[in-house]
C-alpha cells in the first residue's frame, strides 16, 4: 500500500515539544537563496567517494562521544570489518544501528557499490561524528571546515553526507 | 542523505536524497544489504542526474506497508498523556555502548592516547 501520510515535520513537531515542555523555541539553521554549487568531474563509476555521517557511530578502541555539545570526530578505516563499530547518541533510538551501523553509516553498503563498479572506490578513511550539538556556531566554524579539509586532503571527488 | 524533509529544507544543501524512514536510518534498514544497496546507489544517483542548486531526489523506498509509524513520533501516545522528553542527560563523559567498549578505549589511552579521535579547538581559542 503506498504511503498515505505526509513526511513528518520534525520542525513543527519539535516546537510542539518543546513548547509543551516550556522550552525555550529551538533555533532551527535556516540557509536563504541559492547554494553553492559544484558538478561532478567525472563519472561516479570513476569517483573516489567519501562518507560523513552524524549518527554517533565510533570503533572499538576509540574514544566515544559525550553529549553535551561534543564537537569531535573519529576516523574510521573503512576496510576493517563494520562489526567493530558502535553508536552512541542522545537523539535517536539506537537499537537499529547498533544492530547493523550500515543503517545510519553506510560502509558496507559503498564497499559493495565500490566492488561492483558503481562508484570508482570508497576512501579510505571516513568521518564520524554525534551530530546532537546545539551550538550551529561550532559546527560552522571549526567542525565542517576540519571535515572538508581533510575529505580534500584524501583526494575524494564526492562525499556522502549520511545526517541522522 | 536526509529523512528529516522540513529539516533539510531549511538548511538547503546543494542536493540532497530524501528517504521516508524513521529517524535513524537514514541509509537503510538492519541486516537488509539489498535494500541498502538500493537506496545508496539511488542517492548516489543525484550527483549524475541534479543539475539545479537546492533540487532534492525524493526516493521511492517505504518504510512499511502503512505509514503508522508517524503519528507517534514526538507525540504523547494518548490525548491524556503529556508530551515527555526521551532524550537521556547530557553531560561531558564519553557516552560507550558497552562497558567493554570503555574498557578498550582506556586501554588504548594509556598506550599513548587515540590517534583516530579528534578533537576540536573553539574558534579564536
Amino acid at each position: 500500500m503506498p504511503s498515505t501520510r505526509p513526511p513528518v515535520d520534525y520542525i513543527e513537531r519539535t516546537r510542539d515539544q518543546y513548547s509543551a515542555l516550556g522550552y525555550p523555541p529551538y533555533q532551527w539553521v535556516e540557509n536563504a537563496g541559492l547554494p553553492p554549487w559544484a558538478e561532478l568531474a567525472k563519472p561516479l563509476s570513476q569517483c573516489r567517494v567519501g562518507l560523513i555521517g552524524s549518527g554517533g557511530i565510533y570503533k572499538t578502541g576509540q574514544v566515544a562521544f559525550h553529549y553535551k555539545d561534543d564537537t569531535s570526530f573519529r576516523i574510521i578505516d573503512t576496510r576493517e570489518p563494520t562489526s567493530t563499530l558502535r553508536a552512541t547518541h542522545f537523539a535517536y533510538d539506537l537499537t537499529d544501528a547498533r544492530s547493523d551501523p550500515n543503517v545510519v553509516f553506510p560502509i558496507d553498503t559503498l564497499n559493495e557499490l565500490a566492488r561492483e563498479g558503481f562508484i570508482g572506490s570508497l576512501a579510505e578513511r571516513a568521518y564520524a561524528f554525534m551530530g546532537g550539538i546545539y551550538s550551529s556556531r561550532r559546527v560552522r566554524g571549526r567542525l565542517a571546515p576540519e571535515l572538508a579539509n581533510r575529505i580534500v586532503r584524501d583526494g575524494v571527488d564526492v562525499v556522502l553526507l549520511v545526517p541522522v | 542523505m536526509t529523512s528529516a524533509l522540513s529539516i533539510t529544507r531549511a538548511v538547503n544543501p546543494p542536493r540532497a536524497a530524501y528517504l521516508d524512514f524513521p529517524l535513524g536510518h537514514t541509509a537503510g534498514k538492519p541486516h537488509q544489504p539489498r535494500l541498502n544497496r538500493y537506496i545508496v546507489r539511488d542517492a548516489l544517483t543525484g550527483f549524475e542526474t541534479l543539475h539545479q542548486p537546492g533540487q532534492m531526489l525524493m526516493l521511492p523506498y517505504e518504510w512499511a506497508d502503512d505509514d503508522a509509524w508517524k503519528d507517534g513520533v514526538m507525540r504523547p501516545r494518548s490525548p491524556t498523556e503529556q508530551h515527555d522528553d526521551s532524550r537521556v542527560e547530557r553531560d561531558a563523559t564519553p557516552q560507550y555502548q558497552t562497558e567493554h567498549d570503555r574498557a578498550l578505549a582506556e586501554a588504548e589511552l594509556v598506550r599513548g592516547g587515540c590517534a583516530t579521535c579528534v578533537w576540536l579547538d573553539e574558534p579564536g581559542a
